[in-house]
């Protein structure tokens, strides 16, 4: 049996409805069987720059998009000149035939840069700037085209309705879209209409009205058009998988793991987590009245911080969640909460730097940072997650470590992860534990909050505790928390808060700190997002025959120099995957394992990466005709 | 056993200069708490960075001593989280009108139910008397290579503005005044806000002890009168009686227009008292009605180390 591998774009201009089409494309796909990871690219704009929405389907498990389309379904004219030469040959382009006229020129928010490279091809190929040339080129590679005039789809809907206010309702361009596309794909209709019920589940009667045009338009595709090679009409459901968004991952492990506070400031692409724990505020308890989740949009992200702290002082688990520049404003916050042992999570979405970079796009930059941020010495944990399904778990872990250990924990996530949408298999809280360290809740006779034990970790109280009054303070402090400047009492408290460090890469289960997935002459060491595309491109080298091992870091700071060592002993080539400029996981390890990076396969354009890419660069590397330093580059 | 003044205080030795008016400060924040005789164990004191952020440390009910500038922060979240507190911030006035400033407004806008006091000294103390933003422009401390290129911040003036629904000064050296008007910010349903007059006679040698008590103001003794007076001995009204908006600005404009009185005459006592505000806690309540008999610090979240949080439905609603 051969696998299925279908990848459809659907792209506009945002605030076109993209997103919703897409999601209803992937629910349709995931009801009827297949997986799906669907990922989003978009602009830092809110309406008119060009957006789209690549998912990608499979009878298999996938973890990544690949660089290949085989369908594409565009309602403005922008999407086509963008990807036209994406699609495959032998895949197809459903069009509104009403775009193909439009020249280059008239689109004016294709910039100038785009623009120039996709005049010299067109030159090249000797065709008109237009979308009928782009188009052109499509055909002569193989791409099936299918074009269908929007405007009319809605006047004979609207003459067939007796409905006039059909005509103009082109906000239902991406609804129609979505169900050209399945029409032309066979898949049972049944699902699309009840995916429509649920999006407007407020909205009956505008969902009678997406229904309507949906049915036409399925009708239309699969009574219309013919040749296309590929049908999908479903195949058999495996139990237990849901279809979550990014973000979904961290808020609903979040929620398990017992947070119960969370301070935020909006920044791109970490506010949708801190939105979705208020929409969910209020909790389910087992055998107990309802909790909830205290959610604060503060000020700034230096508030966002020091609320984080305040709260957790009460033995509240608490927790944040940003970006690269929000997490720069917390800095100092975190050195505070470093020298105070106060167990506090911090969600780190990343995006593209420096500075607000590509504030939409993906980028892995800030490993280092969110190691070295802060100044001074003091103990924390930075802690990678390399999907969604991972980060779930990994929240439960998170929250573990900061209470065990007591220091602030830097869970990273990042675009790439937060703007996909993927089937996996169900969460299952029973599998989250939850271990609140050396927190008391009785205390008699007298308390020392930083008490010097022989593990490093005292006995902690939380504000309003009979008996259990300390002090904190950001200068050094005595075993009460008392400002301190004695050199022995600093020596004695440095030692107590660092030796942490080693006890967490003592006591943390090994597979906690690393997955390794085989080790091979050619390994692969690398962390967080880029673990699915690696995973996929692997998948396939192995069924040519070719192995190649990989090392995901979890644990990165601090970071498990042994494990590393031993694993990679008999390694002969070590290859840094990371979407960012220096490799800067592999500045860890060499500077922890002593070694040198053989090869990088680095990305940071914004786009996340395709599997595509790194099987390509990965056989550049076998066949030895790679650099040093490989560079991808794929996405629109 | 009922609490006693001394049990308030910590055998911490006190390194502020001799004659700091901070002491006085300390003093009447002990003598509120024993007042009120609220639980050592139920009351914070936050504070900032600078000489008034060592407070915390001198006082013995739960004491954390944060950053600079952030002190309402953390403040705040412990609040919210925990809000059977007695929450008290302390800080000085370059941390809660300088580098704190956008906290000062943001905490006005919650009105969270808690105090916050203002060791206002016109200079930053701990790092050797620069000018504070309470400094006036064109004031040139014996600190100071120049005088004061800054327009100063009214204190008074940007919490009414900002939305604390208390908001009074005091003299740090007139103790029994402060503690009273402590006793009365920390009873207060909202947040209230104190700025305490604090002469630093190490940096400030313009608004000292003796300027304050108006030692310059006349030749002969018998001439001179203390610069500072009481509100609650005139007939200024602070109080928003009820909830209507001519009510609420007319206290608003005058509470501002008071503020602005300086020089030979200097206000303390309550200039805006307002309870028609809602607190934060009945916003959360109204979203979250069981929020103060069941807040996040009193949340059980596990049994036998597994999860209480049943997301099942929410997952449900995932499963394709
Ligand atoms: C982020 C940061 N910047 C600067 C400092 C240095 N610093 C310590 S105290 C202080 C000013 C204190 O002045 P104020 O807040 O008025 O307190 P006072 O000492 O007068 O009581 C400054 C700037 C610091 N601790 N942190
Ligand atoms: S410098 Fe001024 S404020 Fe600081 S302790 Fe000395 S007198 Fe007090
Ligand atoms: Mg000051």
């Amino acid at each position: 049996m051969s696998s299925i591998d279908f990848s459809w774009l659907i792209g506009g201009p945002q605030g076109s409805g993209v997103e919703s089409g897409a999601n209803v494309f992937s629910k349709v796909c995931a009801e009827l069987g297949y997986q799906v990871f669907g990922k989003r690219e978009f602009h830092s704009n809110i309406k008119g720059e060009h957006s789209y929405f690549t998912v990608r389907i499979s009878d298999q498990l996938i973890h990544s998009n690949v660089n290949d389309v085989t369908l594409m379904i565009s309602f403005d004219a922008e999407t086509i000149f963008r990807h036209y030469d994406e699609v495959l040959s032998g895949g197809g382009i459903i069009y509104d035939s009403d775009l193909e006229k439009i020249t280059t020129d008239s689109v004016h928010t294709l910039d100038n840069f785009f623009r120039e490279r996709l005049h010299k091809e067109l030159e090249t190929k000797n065709k008109p700037f237009t979308i009928a040339g782009v188009l052109e080129i499509a055909k002569e590679k193989g791409v099936h085209l299918f074009p269908v005039s929007f405007k009319n789809i809605l006047a004979n809907l609207a003459e067939e309705t007796e409905n006039p206010r059909l005509k103009n309702m082109v906000r239902m361009f991406n609804v129609i879209g979505v169900s050209l596309s399945l029409g032309l794909i066979k898949m049972p209709p049944k699902s699309l209409l009840e995916s429509i019920d649920s999006i407007f589940y407020k909205k009956p009667q505008i969902a009678e009205i997406n229904k309507l045009a949906a049915n036409y338009s399925y009708n239309y595709a699969t009574s219309t058009f013919i040749d296309f090679p590929f049908t999908l009409p479903g195949i058999e459901k495996q139990s237990d998988t849901i279809l979550v968004q990014g973000h979904q991952g961290t808020s609903i492990g979040k929620m398990v793991s017992g947070c119960r506070f969370q301070s935020y400031y909006p920044i791109t692409p970490a506010s949708d987590e801190s939105v979705f724990l208020e929409s969910h505020e209020i909790l389910e308890i087992n055998n107990d009245r309802p909790g909830s989740t205290i959610v604060i949009q503060t000020e700034d992200e230096i508030s966002a911080m020091g609320m984080m702290i305040g709260s957790a002082l009460t033995g509240t688990r608490s927790s944040t969640s940003t970006s690269g520049p929000g997490f720069a404003l917390m800095a100092e916050a975190i050195g505070w909460a470093g020298m105070n042992e106060v167990p506090i999570v911090l969600t780190l979405y990343q995006r593209s730097g420096p500075s607000t970079g590509l504030p939409t796009r993906h980028g892995q930059d800030d490993l280092l940072f969110a190691v070295a941020g802060s100044f001074g010495d003091f103990p924390k944990i930075v802690y990678a997650s390399g999907d969604i399904e991972e980060s779930f778990y990994d929240t439960g872990r998170c929250f573990n470590y900061s209470d065990v250990y007591q220091l602030p924990v830097i869970h990273m996530m990042d675009k790439f992860l937060s703007s996909s949408v993927v089937t996996c298999k169900m969460f299952d809280p029973q599998k989250i534990t939850i271990n609140r360290g050396k927190l008391l809740d009785k205390i008699e006779g007298e308390y020392k909050r930083f008490a010097l034990t022989t593990d490093g970790i005292s006995p902690r109280s939380s504000l309003g505790l009979d008996n259990g009054i300390f002090w904190n303070t950001g200068d050094e402090s005595d075993e009460y928390g008392h400002i301190t400047e004695d050199p022995q009492m600093r020596i004695k408290m440095m030692d107590k808060r660092m030796s942490k460090l080693d006890l967490i890469l003592k006591q943390v289960p090994v597979e906690e700190q690393i997955v390794s997935n085989g080790i091979h002459d050619y390994t692969i060491i690398s962390w967080g997002s880029t673990k699915g595309p690696i995973l996929d491109a692997l998948k396939t080298l192995k069924k040519e025959g070719i192995e190649i091992g990989f090392i995901q870091v979890k644990m990165i700071h601090p970071f498990p120099e042994e494990i590393v060592k031993s694993l990679i002993k008999n390694v002969k080539t070590i290859i840094d995957i990371e979407a960012n400029h220096s490799g800067q996981l592999g500045k860890i390890f060499k500077q922890n394992v002593a070694r040198e990076i053989d090869y990088f396969i680095l990305k940071y354009s914004g786009r996340g990466m395709t599997s595509t890419e790194i099987y390509d660069s990965l056989k550049k590397i076998l066949q030895n005709k790679a650099n040093k330093r490989e560079v991808l580059e794929h996405g629109a | 056993m009922a609490l006693k003044l001394a049990d308030y205080k910590t055998t911490v030795h006190n390194d502020w200069c001799p004659g700091c008016g901070d002491f006085g400060i300390v003093n009447a924040l002990q003598m509120a708490l024993a007042e009120m005789g609220i639980e050592r164990d139920k009351a914070a004191i936050f504070s900032g960075i600078g000489c008034s952020g060592k407070t915390s440390h001198f006082i013995n009910t739960y004491g954390i001593h944060t950053l600079h500038g952030r002190v309402l922060t953390f403040a705040q979240g412990g609040k919210l989280a925990n809000p059977e507190m007695t929450v008290v911030a302390v800080g000085g006035d370059g941390d809660g009108l300088g580098i704190g400033a956008g906290h000062f407004v943001a905490a006005g806008r919650r009105n969270i139910d808690m105090t916050y006091i203002i060791f206002d000294n016109g200079v930053y103390g701990l790092t050797k008397g620069q000018a504070s933003p309470t400094l006036r422009l064109g004031e040139k401390t014996k600190s100071l290579p120049s005088p004061n290129t800054n327009f100063n911040v009214n204190p008074i003036g940007l919490a009414v503005a900002s939305g604390f629904t208390f908001v009074a000064r005091a003299y740090s050296y007139d103790v029994r005044h402060l503690k009273d008007l402590i006793v009365k910010a920390v009873q207060h349903k909202g947040l209230s806000f104190l700025d305490v007059l604090q002469p630093c006679p190490t940096y400030n040698d313009i608004n000292t002890r003796d300027w304050y008590a108006g030692e310059d103001l006349a030749k002969e003794a018998a001439d001179r009168h203390s610069r500072i007076y009481k509100l609650e001995e005139t007939h200024f009204d602070p109080v928003v009686h009820y909830d209507d908006d001519t009510e609420v600005n007319e206290k608003l404009a005058q509470a501002l227009i008071k503020s602005l009185e300086w020089g030979n005459k200097i206000p303390t006592g309550i200039f805006y008292k307002n309870e028609t505000i809602s607190p934060f806690s009945a916003r959360l309540t109204d979203k979250i009605p069981n929020y103060l008999e069941n807040p996040p610090a009193k949340q059980k979240i596990s049994k036998d180390s597994l999860p209480i949080t049943d997301v099942s439905k929410l997952l449900d609603s995932l499963k394709v």
